[in-house]
């Protein structure tokens, strides 16, 4: 695997209960880049996520991750990879019995022997970095939902990830605290050379901070290309996306399904 | 201190300064990160406890340092500024420097681009 690619997903084929949630995606997430993956509710997007982080695995295909085939690894060989990339979960993922400190320098307690005042100082450096520095005191319960993403991402970042992964880091945020996490992503990765791979629906975030953007549907890949080239493309199920139109491919396939048969009960899988 | 990995440290040299201010100038190289940093950090604060006028630490040959070399360095800097002695950072590479920026510790610390400046008045 050639250095510059950080993440490599090859032929990522997944399935629930029957129903093909990824459908052989292909995507390679270049060293220091921010890849933003959008795509409808449902496309397999978030699936597409918890497969590059190894919380579950695929039916066929396989994520290589730093090098590193996720299939192959064992559990101890995940744990030591876990400690090179950070999650920021939608809702922070806080433990509620600790200050918003205690989260913070938990992965620098549990994963290294830094003497405790150093700990503390980074814990700060980190809190400092999110605006939240004045509230390592709080616990989660006395903060709002936008602070609790940031705390995350404080904890995230805590043991200085090569790659940062973020779930819908955008939603739920005033506008300016979601620019100011945008501007924070976009640092981390052009001062720093941290990798990014980006959830989100929200465009304006996507188009803000991507250096390449991929969009999914229907479990596939079906465009990936830098925000120019998307606010160039000519391919209608792009442009319906990226403009947030009522009408256009997404939508007429919907309404194109099978509606009628399904109300008026004559559906084969209601049978009569 | 003997269980560290002190590669990280290059060279320790105790100076005068032309107006007679007794420095001492650490100088690191290569990784300053979570396995080289607990070493720098005990060398620095043993140097800090000897009370130089200035401390002066050389980044020059440092191609990485991450948040807890960061740490290891804002440890020093409130133990020199206890006794009322300076700590200069010199010449840290651009991507060194950004870490100090995104911590917002680029306003903190002094940080000069030269170790000749850095040893004058």
């Amino acid at each position: 695997m050639p250095e510059e690619i950080a993440i490599s997903v090859e032929e990522l084929v997944k399935s629930f209960d029957g129903h093909v949630v990824l459908d052989g995606v292909n995507l390679q997430v270049r060293r220091g880049e921010t890849m933003v993956v959008m795509g409808g509710s449902g496309c397999g997007k978030s699936t597409l996520l918890r497969h590059m982080i190894g919380s579950i695995f695929p039916d066929s295909g396989r994520v290589v991750l730093l090098g590193e085939d996720l299939n192959e690894l064992d559990g101890a060989g995940l744990d030591r990879l876990r400690l090179r990339f950070g999650i920021l979960f939608q809702s922070g993922a806080l433990f509620n019995s600790m200050t918003v400190g205690e989260n913070v320098a938990l992965p620098l307690v549990e994963h290294t022997e830094l003497d405790p005042a150093t700990i503390e100082i980074m814990v700060k450096m980190k809190l400092e970095a999110v605006g939240l520095r004045e509230h390592a005191d709080k616990m989660p319960a006395q903060i709002s939902g936008g602070m609790k993403k940031r705390a995350g991402l404080a904890r995230a970042l805590a043991l200085d990830p090569e790659i940062l992964f973020y779930d819908e880091p955008s939603a739920g945020l005033d506008p300016v605290t979601s620019a100011e996490i945008d501007q924070l992503i976009m640092d981390l990765s052009g001062k720093l050379g941290v990798t990014s791979v980006v959830v989100t629906h929200e465009m304006d975030s996507a188009f803000r901070i991507a250096s390449r953007m991929a969009m999914l549907d229907r479990g596939r890949v079906v465009a990936v290309g830098t925000p120019a080239e998307f606010r160039d493309s000519a391919d209608p199920m792009v442009k319906q996306f990226i403009n947030g139109l009522a009408e256009g491919p997404i939508t007429a396939r919907r309404q194109e399904s099978n509606y009628e048969e399904d109300i008026l009960g004559v559906s084969p899988r209601h049978g009569r | 201190m003997s269980s560290y990995d002190s590669s990280a440290i290059s060279q320790v040299r105790a100076l005068r300064t032309p107006g007679g201010v007794q420095a001492v100038v650490v100088t690191l190289q290569g990784e300053v990160d979570l396995q080289h940093s607990p070493a720098v950090r005990q060398q620095l604060i043993d140097e800090a406890g000897k009370r130089p006028g200035r401390l002066v630490v050389d980044l020059s040959a440092v191609n990485y340092m991450d948040s807890s070399g960061v740490a290891s360095l804002v440890e020093t800097l409130q133990r020199v500024r206890g006794y009322g002695g300076e700590l200069i950072l010199v010449n840290p590479t651009a991507r060194v420097r950004s870490i100090f920026e995104i911590a917002r510790l680029d306003r903190i610390f002094r940080i000069l681009t030269d170790l000749g400046e850095a040893m004058g008045e």
